[in-house]
């Protein structure tokens, strides 16, 4: 059905800077996504994909192009596409509970019903005894594991990712990286992740995009098994694969050379 | 100098105090996550006031006024004014060239006692002791020679006291004595100063006690047809009347003022501009305008506190990270959803200090009003008494005004701890 999934079609943007210049962010960017797919998107820095995921959010309008969610316009930010960032988004004032249950609240949702939903949730994500704490006495993939639980609480169609486990430790990383693909595989929402580890990128994203600088634009793309295998077995022994590290090393130079004509480019300017 | 010497004292008393605390304190077990860290000098969490030092520096306060005002509570002393019988002697010379000596005794009464004289011998010669009676920190010019044999003769004067000679002494030039001092008028009188002694007079400074008395009369007595907690409280429900408006429709406008681009182009003028005005400064207009009543000392308060509040409001709408707003939206909370539940409880910290600040400023300002202008009120209260030269209900009120002030602050610290638990954690 051709109804169903995320379009993205043909969307560029422009900012225009105060001293007249402008920057073109991103360039007839287009893509597809059917309903759970779980995608990763990596980039040197200043390709934009940021900007794409704020623009898919809806905290961004497009100078050209438009995203269409199962049949409409995405307008503006809305509860059908769920955003976890990085960190920082967090309400301190409240305790793991009621930050869990904070989407269902705004809805009106009945208390005894968000209580399910929450209950279930912090069983899922490991929180169950934390539930009573307030978020700052957590530790940081705590609260981060708050923050998926929190956007799932509210059933969105796709779930938006802005280098989500970007400040944690190394460990606690590849524990948070498990999670998510078991809430993927779970719950089969629709997934886009950020990311600026190579790793992680193939790790969690059946279709991995890689995208390109100056303007951002579509670099090239994959379609990748590691995300299928990683589901409920040792990431480990799935980052040993020979065909992990080939590709690996293929973005990893890609990404590189990037870096470099980046750098050359301002040398010469 | 004895300015000086005062200092000096105290950086002793701080040192040896310091010295002394720190060898008793030395074996003791430190506890806590301070007592292992070994860098603690730029570390600023690790500097705990010393409770020791606190404890000592508010004793060491009382002690310096005590013994500055001859306080019966304080054991030591600064030399106090002389008080008591003491005498000097004087040589005449009569027209013949004769000598004779004879004794002045003076006596001198605390403040407020009779001055009832000596009773001395007249003694022989041609020259007659004399007597003379004077309150302490008070000179009296004696004329030693009024009762002396002989004195209106030509040639009569007097050449010396306690055996110093006054030949060649002028105006201004004086002679020391055991208990005091003589200076020569212009005339060559004997103008009789008793020793001083470094204390301060109660008139500059009056003695623990004293202020002490002086509160317990105010709180039984009142002060000028009110009672001290009459006084206290007309101040206390001003600032809280001034503050509770000045927040009511400050904390509001600062919120729309971060929210709206039309209300910030529209206020940021007027916000900016009355901000450093002083709220002393509008005290002459507010008088004029609302007259010395209630309702310009609130209005007022209710100005010092306005733009204080407006401006903690709008710094705390824009330190929401823009995050928890985006996070917000993606989980589809409205507008006014949002403005309840992440920028009124994000801002809420910002609001706390601007609180804070905004009560000590009308804590500040309510006193300054009284003093210009008020039946009642703390301010009142110590401008009043300085002009009936009453120091002891000023430096009560002082005291009682900074206690106050302090009380409040502590307060709403307690009350910022209690309320905005996550202050600093996010």
């Amino acid at each position: 059905m051709t109804d169903t999934g995320l379009i993205i079609d043909g969307v560029s943007m422009r900012f225009d800077l105060p001293n007249g210049s402008h920057v073109q962010a991103l360039k007839d960017v287009s893509l597809r996504l059917g309903q759970g797919e779980l995608m990763s998107v990596l980039g040197p820095s200043g390709c934009g994909k940021t900007t794409l995921l704020n623009i898919l959010a809806g905290f961004l309008a497009p100078t050209e192009g438009r995203i269409v969610l199962n049949g409409h316009d995405v307008k503006g930010p809305d509860a059908e596409r769920g955003m976890v960032f990085q960190q920082g988004a967090l309400f301190e004032w409240m305790n793991v509970r009621d930050n869990v249950e904070f989407g269902p609240r705004m809805a009106g949702v009945p208390v005894a019903e968000r209580r399910r939903t929450s209950d279930r949730l912090l069983e899922i994500t490991g929180l169950k005894d934390f539930k009573d704490k307030m978020v700052f006495e957590l530790s940081g993939g705590m609260q981060q594991r708050v923050a998926l639980a929190r956007c799932l609480a509210n059933e969105p169609d796709v779930i938006l990712m802005d280098e989500p486990l970007g400040a944690l430790d190394a460990l606690t990383r590849e524990k948070m990286q498990g999670l998510v693909l078991e809430l993927w595989k779970e719950t089969g929402k629709t997934i886009i992740l950020i990311t600026h580890s190579v790793e992680e990128a193939l790790l969690l994203g059946e279709r991995l995009l890689v995208m390109a600088p100056r303007p951002g634009r579509i670099h090239k793309e994959y379609r990748l098994p590691f995300a299928e295998m990683g589901v409920g077995a040792d990431l480990r022994t799935v980052k040993k694969d020979p065909e992990f590290a080939r590709t690996r090393d293929e973005i990893l130079n890609m990404i590189w050379e990037m870096e470099e004509e980046i750098m050359g480019r301002t040398e010469d300017a | 100098m004895t300015g000086i010497a005062i200092v000096a004292v105290y950086a002793g008393l701080f040192v040896a105090a310091m010295i002394v605390v720190g060898l008793l304190t030395r074996n003791r077990a430190r506890t806590g996550i301070d007592s292992v860290k070994t860098v603690t000098f730029g570390d600023e969490s690790a500097v705990r006031p010393n409770r020791w030092a606190s404890v000592i520096s508010v004793v060491v306060l009382f002690l310096i006024w005590g013994a500055f005002t001859g306080s019966k509570l304080v054991p030591i002393h600064v030399p106090g004014p002389f008080v008591g019988d003491t005498s000097f002697t004087y040589t005449a010379e009569n027209a013949e060239g004769q000598r004779d000596e004879a004794t002045v005794t003076v006596r001198v009464v605390p403040l407020g006692s009779d001055e009832d004289e000596p009773e001395v011998p007249e003694g022989d010669g041609f020259a007659k002791n004399d007597v003379a009676s004077l309150a302490v920190y008070r000179s009296q010019i004696i004329r030693v020679e009024a009762n002396d044999e002989g004195a209106d003769a030509e040639g009569f004067r007097v050449v010396a006291v306690d055996g110093q000679p006054l030949d060649g002494l002028g105006e201004g030039d004086s002679i020391q004595l055991a208990d005091g001092v003589i200076n020569l008028t212009r005339r060559g009188s004997l103008n009789f100063v008793p020793d001083r002694g470094v204390q301060m007079q109660p008139l500059y400074l009056p003695s623990p006690e004293r202020v002490w008395q002086a509160l317990t009369e105010t709180a039984s007595d009142g002060y000028r047809n009110f009672t001290l907690l009459e006084h206290l409280g007309y101040s206390l429900f001003r600032v809280l009347a001034g503050f509770a408006l000045g927040a009511l429709v400050g904390i509001p406008l600062g919120y729309a003022m971060g929210l709206s681009d039309w209300f910030r182009g529209w206020f940021d003028p007027i916000v900016e501009f009355m901000r450093p005005v002083p709220p002393l400064a509008l005290i002459p207009l507010v008088i004029i305008w609302f007259g010395i009543d209630e309702t310009g000392k609130v209005v007022l308060l209710f100005l010092a506190a306005l733009w204080i509040m407006a401006i903690g409001a709008r710094a705390g709408v824009s330190g929401v990270n823009i995050t928890k707003v985006h996070a917000a939206y993606s989980l589809g909370a409205s507008k006014w959803q949002i403005l309840r539940h992440v920028i009124i409880p994000n801002s809420l910290p910002e609001i706390f200090t601007a609180a804070r600040v905004a009560m000590g400023v009308c804590w500040g300002t309510v006193v300054a009003a009284e003093l210009v202008a008020a039946n009642v009120g703390a301010g009142m209260m110590i401008t009043a008494a300085s002009k009936f030269q009453q120091t002891y209900i000023v430096v009560m009120g002082i005291i009682l005004i900074g206690v106050i002030g302090f009380g409040i602050d502590i307060l709403m610290r307690k009350l910022e701890g209690w309320l905005v638990p996550w202050k600093g954690r996010s």
